[in-house]
Parts: structure tokens; sequence; C-alpha cells
């Protein structure tokens, strides 16, 4: 039987996506052990029940996220911390050392605002981003910025087929 | 040079003089006293007394211990000490000198905080102006030092100290004879001793209780080491924050060279020894002694690896004997009267007495001496009078930062460095704080945290790092943000720091957790699951959410 | 070398091996390709025993001890690599990457990097510990090198390289415990300093990327601190 796998985008910059499509024609042949039931590049808006495999790819920043990776942990059997931002915080958790207020003011302050409601139910930014694992609990590590398509295969490979990866002979931080 | 005969002719002359019938009123002038304003009170007495014309000698002494009651004041030929005395009773005291003394001043020496001591190194303290070098020999002073210097060999003096069982005070435990026996046999011609006065557990003053009252008795002991060891040249190492005992030691150190106690030719032999003063910045881990020592030759202070220990390579690479305030102050007893009687007090390993500053939430808080092997129990429910009115004891602290919490069960622990050990505490250098129910032994854990995380030098990873993230998770308990994960990682921090730290304030920075988590780890749990405190004193935040 | 040196013997991991009396556990084991990880040390440097990762167990004896700075001793017996010593030695590591802001994607020395690398050989893929993130400066007033305190673990081979090699003296720390910092004469800006002649020296021992050339951003240039020995060899010393 297929597995149920699910990709996931949080504050991230999406370079760990691009790592998973750059396995290229290698996707092909693992696409036969598995079915995409959620991801940034498929069309599927609610986060499906009893998924075997969720790569999550960024941080997490945002209430949005904090509720998104409860679900998703809720709802998933093997949880992947995939690329720095994932395992580590990495460069969206560089606002750490400073308040919230203060890099809006940073970002925003002297701009005119011209369509306020624009900023109306976006997700409020949490004092502080933390790595997945610091919210719910997660079952494998994937450091790197981004982990290569070669270390994602590896990894996608064994999991499919239920094996174990020792991740550090892979990738490390910053990879 | 002051010849035997002129000491005891000195010593006569203060003895003639406190016969003459004349009253004596002292003083206490140490710092828990002169900071509810003796100076002042000491200066009303003397007025008083001159106005009145009442004949008698307003003097200065060192602590009398029970320091939550003073300011003290005695008066002697009759022992009696007043508590809490104002410059407004001062009439009030001179009156006691004519008349039998007014009901409410009962003695308080005949209570069991006096009465349950046994006093060696404090046997001058509140007796003696620690300013005077006369009544320092008035009460056998500098005797030892003559007895050594004249009529033993320094071999012999090793092993005088060595037959008593003292063990070093600082903490540690470890045999001063054998100590000071390396240091003797080691090679070279330059050697130095030094007094580790770096005193700076939070709660304990015996050092700086010794060096306001008694400053000689210190003087004293580190010269008879010096001959025993082969030293020229001596250091006394004490903390900024200590400027009373700086200035009573440098005026000591002066009076010694004056009477020919330091300098050249002691005691009329050939022998040389002198001792300067060292004054730290304020750093705990300089009270360890490799980063002592860096810190005296003017460097950072920071803890080095040991081998080589100091005995063979100390101070500027040379061999060093380095000993704490109350085991110097040991030594002139122990070489006047014997290591055979001072090894008949106490335990069968730890000999002697040991000196407590009592704290916390306890009647009687103060300075203490008691002879090895006393319970627990009796320092805290006979000498310290138990709990203050409505509160429970919980726990008494002993070692400070390095140390641990000792529960009820446990009270009737003895006091000697092995026992304290197998209850999960240590020795540690005297500070004793005691807890009642109002306190959270989580907090407890959390404050001896963060001042182990503050005062670590920063040099191994481990304490740096480790006392940071075990303060981070402490804080986290007792604000109710912390998850079963963090109490795992707690406790194999516990582990790791204690195993892979360069120097003592790191592996023994985690006994304060170590021990609450041994007695109540219960407390952590509710914390932790019911975001309950059951002391009442850690207020839980509800919002953020619990590390999984 | 002329004179006979005194040879021990002892027995680490299971090989025996021979050393002189006045090597540490650490050269002895290197001299015979056991592998101990380090990063406070380095050749050409004094020693000073502060990274813990080093520690070993030696049979006997329950405490652990620094092989850069522990003599070999006679039948000594010593274990490496225990369950124990890994566990510890992973601890130590993720403190550091906990400790300040380690971010490995963006680091001028990504690629080149002794903590990063030994992260990786320890099997380190997270941090369990949280990240503290601590704010700390960049000083960048030195016309051709930059210190940032971020990527700092507190080593202090520059401070070494400094008095030791190029005898300046420039590097100390100062504060204590997570507050230390390295610095330049009186803390004051690298740029400023009077003292600093701008060897580079502590450029090419920084095993981070604390402080680089600023010249080398953007290249993933490694640095050499094997120069050391050479020097050292070159000026007569130990090398």
């Amino acid at each position: 039987m297929k597995k149920k796998l699910a990709t996931v985008w949080l504050d991230g910059c999406s370079g760990c996506h691009m790592s998973f499509l750059d396995m290229d024609e290698r996707l092909i042949d693992l696409a036969e052990h598995f079915d995409l039931v959620y991801s940034p590049i498929v069309d599927q808006k609610i986060f499906p029940p009893d998924v075997d495999i969720s790569l999550v790819e960024g941080s997490v920043s945002t209430d949005a996220d904090e509720h998104k990776i409860k679900l998703i942990r809720e709802r998933t059997a093997t949880l992947v911390s995939l690329g720095d931002c994932a395992v580590t915080g990495n460069v969206p958790a560089m606002r750490n050392a400073f308040t919230v207020d203060s890099i809006l003011e940073r970002a925003f302050g002297d701009r005119p605002v011209t369509h306020p409601e624009i900023f109306q139910g976006l997700p409020k930014l949490l004092p502080r981003v933390r790595p997945i694992h610091e919210v719910v609990k997660v079952d494998v590590f994937v450091p790197g910025c981004p982990p290569s398509a070669d270390t994602i295969y590896t990894l996608l490979r064994e999991l499919l087929s239920g094996g174990s990866v020792d991740v550090a002979r892979l990738t490390r931080f910053g990879a | 040079m002051i010849s035997v005969e002129e000491l005891d002719q000195i010593a006569e002359t203060v003895r003639t003089e406190r016969a003459q019938g004349r009253h004596q009123i002292n003083v206490c002038v140490a710092a828990g006293c002169l900071a509810l304003h003796s100076d002042t009170l000491k200066g009303a007495l003397a007025e008083r007394a001159q106005s009145s014309g009442i004949s008698c000698q307003v003097r200065g002494v060192g602590c009398m211990g029970l320091c939550s009651a003073g300011p003290l004041v005695s008066v002697e030929p009759g022992a009696i000490l007043f508590q809490k005395v104002k410059p407004e009773d001062a009439d009030r005291v001179l009156d006691s000198l004519k008349a039998p003394p007014a009901k409410q001043h009962t003695d308080l020496r005949q209570t069991p905080f006096f009465k349950r001591q046994f006093n060696v190194v404090l046997e001058n303290s509140g007796k003696i102006d620690p300013e005077n070098i006369d009544e320092y020999i008035a009460e056998g002073g500098y005797r030892a030092l003559f007895h050594a210097l004249i009529e033993m060999t320094p071999a012999e003096v090793v092993q005088e100290v060595a037959s008593s069982g003292l063990r070093g005070r600082g903490g540690g435990g470890y045999p001063t004879g054998l100590k000071w026996g390396t240091v003797a046999k080691a090679h070279g011609t330059i050697k130095y001793v030094i007094c580790n006065a770096d005193e700076g557990d939070p709660g304990a003053f015996m050092d700086r209780s010794v060096l306001e009252s008694d400053p000689h008795r210190v003087l004293e002991g580190m010269t008879i080491a010096a001959y025993a060891v082969g030293a020229s040249k001596g250091y006394i190492y004490v903390r900024a924050e200590y400027p009373l005992a700086v200035k009573r030691l440098e005026r000591a150190i002066r009076e010694a060279r004056r009477l020919g106690f330091l300098g050249s030719k002691i005691c009329g032999t050939t022998f040389e020894f002198d001792i300067e003063i060292r004054i730290g910045a304020g750093a705990f881990v300089c009270g360890e002694e490799t980063a002592l020592i860096a810190s005296i030759e003017g460097m950072r202070g920071t803890p080095q690896p040991r081998p080589p220990y100091p005995a063979q390579s100390g101070l500027w690479e040379k061999p060093t004997l380095i000993n704490n305030v109350e085991t110097f102050a040991n030594v002139p007893p122990i070489v006047r009267r014997s290591g055979a009687w001072y090894s008949a007090m106490g335990t069968p390993k730890s000999k002697g007495t040991k000196v407590f500053a009592l704290t916390g939430q306890v009647k009687n808080t103060g300075l203490i001496e008691v002879p090895m092997g006393v319970t627990l129990r009796e320092i805290v429910f006979d000498i310290g009078g138990g709990m203050p009115e409505g509160r429970k004891f919980k726990a008494v602290q002993t070692g400070g930062p390095s140390g641990g919490c000792i529960p009820e069960q446990c009270l009737d622990t003895r006091v000697d460095y092995e026992s304290l050990k197998e209850v999960g505490s240590i020795m540690g250098s005297g500070g004793m704080i005691v807890i009642d129910d109002t306190s959270c032994m989580v907090n407890v854990a959390r404050y001896f945290m963060e001042f182990c995380m503050s005062e670590s030098c920063g040099k191994c990873i481990p304490c740096r790092a480790g006392t940071a993230q075990m303060y981070d998770i402490l804080q986290r308990i007792t604000r109710g943000q912390a998850g079963e994960r963090d109490l795992e990682l707690l406790i194999d921090l516990c582990d790791m720091v204690s195993a892979t730290s360069l120097c003592g304030l790191g592996q023994t920075a985690p006994n304060p957790v170590i021990s609450t988590l041994r007695y109540f780890k219960q407390e952590y749990l509710e914390h932790i699951h019911a975001k309950r405190c059951v002391a009442g004193e850690c207020r839980m935040a509800a919002t953020q959410a619990a590390r999984s | 070398m002329t004179q006979a040196m005194e040879v021990k013997t002892l027995r680490i991991d299971g090989v025996d091996v021979s050393a002189r009396a006045d090597q540490t556990i650490l050269e002895a084991a290197r001299e015979n390709n056991i592998a101990i990880p380090t990063l406070c040390h380095l050749d050409g440097l004094s020693d000073v025993g502060a990274c813990r990762l080093c520690l070993v167990e030696v049979a006997g004896t329950n405490r652990l001890f620094p092989s850069c700075v522990t003599r070999v001793e006679e039948g000594m017996q010593i274990t490496t690599s225990t369950d124990r010593l890994q566990k510890y030695r992973r601890m130590t590591l993720e403190l550091l990457f906990a400790e300040r802001n380690h971010v490995c994607s963006v680091c001028v020395s990504n690629g080149a990097c002794e903590l990063q690398a030994l992260g990786q050989s320890q099997g380190l893929t997270h941090i369990e510990f949280p990240y503290r993130f601590p704010q700390l400066p960049v000083d960048a007033s030195h016309e051709r090198f930059t210190l940032d305190h971020n990527r700092c673990i507190l080593c202090t081979r520059c401070v070494r390289v400094c008095g030791e090699i190029e005898g300046a003296h420039t590097w100390d720390v100062m504060g204590r415990g997570e507050k230390a910092r390295v610095i330049t004469d009186l803390d004051q800006p690298w740029g400023t300093s009077e003292s600093c002649t701008s060897c580079g020296k502590c450029v090419e021992v920084c095993p981070t990327g604390a402080l680089f050339d600023k010249s080398d951003v953007g290249t993933r240039a490694r640095k050499h601190p094997e120069f050391l020995t050479y020097l050292n060899e070159m000026r007569g010393g130990q090398s």
C-alpha cells in the first residue's frame, strides 16, 4: 500500500521544497511508494488525517504556525523536521534577540500605510521563533540549509520502506 | 625582638588592669553589630560613663555570636550580656555595674544558644579587642608560635597538626597535616603560604567574623604553617567586600611586625616570614585555589586543571600551602595544647569543632561553634531555638551553592564530613541556612543555580553554559512553564555538569538541585503537572504552553 | 632532544602504546591514530583544558581526565569513547550551539567550521536544549577583520596565540559566566586597538566564524591554524 506523504511549509524560504523537487527523475520512482496528500505544490487546503510521513520545512513563528504544527502532529505518524529552520530556527530565529515590536517598527515603522486593512487577519508573530521540536515532538531531524536532494532522497527511500537513517552521516547544520 | 618573658609581661599587665576591679563594658564592633551602629553605642556608653563618673572601661570587642540580638554588650566581671542595646539604654547598662542586673536582661549566656557551643576558633571572639595585640597575648596568643619555633622542628609541627586530625575547613575536608607534609617535602627554596579568606557562600560569614574578631589568631596560624613547610612569604586573599576585616588585618600585621612575630628573626630565631594582603575583586570562583593563585599573580581569576596541585606548583609555580581562615585559626590551640587534645573532640574521622553561620528561618541566627558530631537537630532546635512562631521546619541547607538541602527525616545526622555527604550535602565552609514551610524547594534550587550561573568564570563549557541551561529550566518550573522533558534535561545536566566541569564550582553546582530532587521531588512534579507551588512562593504563568 | 627521555607504556582503547613521559594522553593518542575530539586545544599553543571535549576515562577511577593536560603514566588504561563520554560530548556541543547564535547557513565559516564539523562527527542532528538567543554585538571596526560574538565559543585560542606567539596580548576575556566575552585591549573597538599588529593569527586559529577576514566573506575560505606548528619549529621551539 502506498504511504501518505505530506510536505509542509512553515516559516522558511521554501528552499527545502526546492531541494525536494531537485530529486528530479528520482521523484518518479519514489512516487510509486507514496501519495502526496498535502503540500504547497498540491491543491489541498485541509491537512488530512492518518498521514504516514510529514516533511515540515520552516520554523514556528506565528500563532498560525503553532496551530498548524499541533494539528499536523496529531495527524502524523512520523514527523520530520526538514532543514535548518525547522531544526534550529535558523534565519527566521535571528529576530529572537529583539522584541516583536522593535522588529515591526524597524521593518514598517517609517513607511506610510495607505491600506491598513491589508494587515487585518494576518497571523500574529510569536514573541520568539522556535524550532519545531520546542513545540511538538519530532521523530526525525534533517538539518541543512537546505538538505540536499540526495539527503532527502535517501531519507525518503528509507522511511517509505520502513527503515531508519543515520542522518548525521548525510547532512549537517548549514549544509 | 620580643622574648617569652616579655610576652608574659604584656599578658600580666593586661590581666592586672582587668583585675583592678574596674568593670569592662564590651561592645561588639564586628560587622553585624556595627551595621546596627554599635560604634555610636560604644561612644554613648563611654560618654555616659565619664559624665556620671563611673569607673569602667568601654571596649570594642569581636563577634559574640548571637547576631540576631545585636547590638550586643557584655559586662565583665559578671558575664552579663545585653541584647539589642540602643544608645538610650546606656544608663541601664551602667546601672548594672552598681546593682545586680535588671531582670529584663536575663543572662543570655545561660541559654542553650551559648551553652551548647564549644569554642576553640572563637575562644577569643567577643572577649578581646581585635585591634589590640596585647589582649590577644593576654589570652595566650603567640605562645604557640614561640613553642613551635623554639622547641619544635618543622617536621614535628607538621606531625602535631597531622595528629590533631584537623581537616580543611574551607569545605574540602582534606587532612591539613597531609597537605602541610606535601608542601614541606616539595622541592624548592621558595615556598608560599596563602590564607584563603575569599569567603563567598551566600549566608556565610565565619571567616569574616574570625578576621574581624581575632585577626592575630590567623596570623599566628599562618606563621606556624610557614615555619612547618619552609615558606618565607605569605598572602591573605580577602574579598573586597570585607573592608573591616582588611582594616583589622592590616593593623594586626603592623602590630605583629612591631613585636617581631612577623619579619626577620621571628621570636629571636633565624626564621623569616612576612604576610601581605591581597584584595579580591568580588569573584566567587577566586575561592577555588588555582583561581585564587591566578588572581594573586595579577591574572584573571580562572581555575586551572589540577594536577599540578598548588602543593607542588602553586603561586608563581612554587610549592604553595593554601588553607582557609578557619583552618589556620585552629592551628595555635593545636600547637599550644597538642594534637591529642584536639583529636579528643569530634568523631572518629572529623575532629575538633566547626564554626557555622546559622541563618535563615530560625529564631537565633548568628555565628556558632560546635564540636563535630553534634546533630543537625541540636543545632537547629537547641542552639537555633527552632522555628519562628507558627512555622514548620522543612530543610536545612549546608555547604552553600555546592551543598544540599537536608530534610526533617535526616535531622539526626551528625555534623561530620562523611555523614553530611551521605545525606546528599557537604560540610562546606560553614554556611547553614534553615528553611521553613513558607519556602519552595524548587525556588531554593533556582536561587543557588542563579548564584552559580552568575559566578561561573566562563572558562569551561559545562559550567558556563550548563548552569545557564539549568537555571533556565528551574526558572520555567517555578513559573509553571515546564514540561516532563525539562525535568529529564535537568537531571541529565546535573550528571553532565558535575562530571565534566573543570573546577569545584561547576562540579558541585548541581548539588542543590540533586538534593532537592532527592528529598522534594514531589514539589518539582507539582509545579510541572499541577502548576502548583505548595509553599505558595512561585507565581505560575498560565499563558505560555509547556514544552512537550 | 639529546637526552634520553623516559618512556611510559600504557593502553589506549585496547591498544598498547608507548609515549615520552612528558607527553599528554592526547598527544600519545594522536600519534597512534586514535582520535579524541578537541576544540580549545591547538597544536602550538598552551593548553587550558576548558572545552572538556577531550575528557577520557581512566581505569580505576570514576573521575574523567582532560587528555590535553593529563600526562601519560605507566600502566594507564584509557578509554576515549564510551557511551558516557559520547553523551557528554554531544551535550557539551549542544550547550555551545544553544548558548549563542550559531546560524551556520549564513556564517562565513559554513563548511569550514570546527564546531559544525564536530557536531556532525558526534552525531548531532538537533539541539535538545532551548536556544538562548542572546543579543550580542559584532565588532567590524578593524579594517581587515571582524569579530562576531554570536559565533564565539570562548575557546581562547585567539587570546593565547596573540599572547604566546605574536606577543601582543591584544586579546583577553572579560566578564563572568555566560556574560564572558573576548575583548581587544581594554574592551575598546578592535579598530582602535593600539596593541594589535593586524597579523591575523587570531583569525587563522579561530575554530568558528567568530573571527574572520573581511575579504573572505562569501568565499567559504578555510583557515590555516597549521601555520603555528611551522612557526614554532622555525623559531626553534617545540614543534
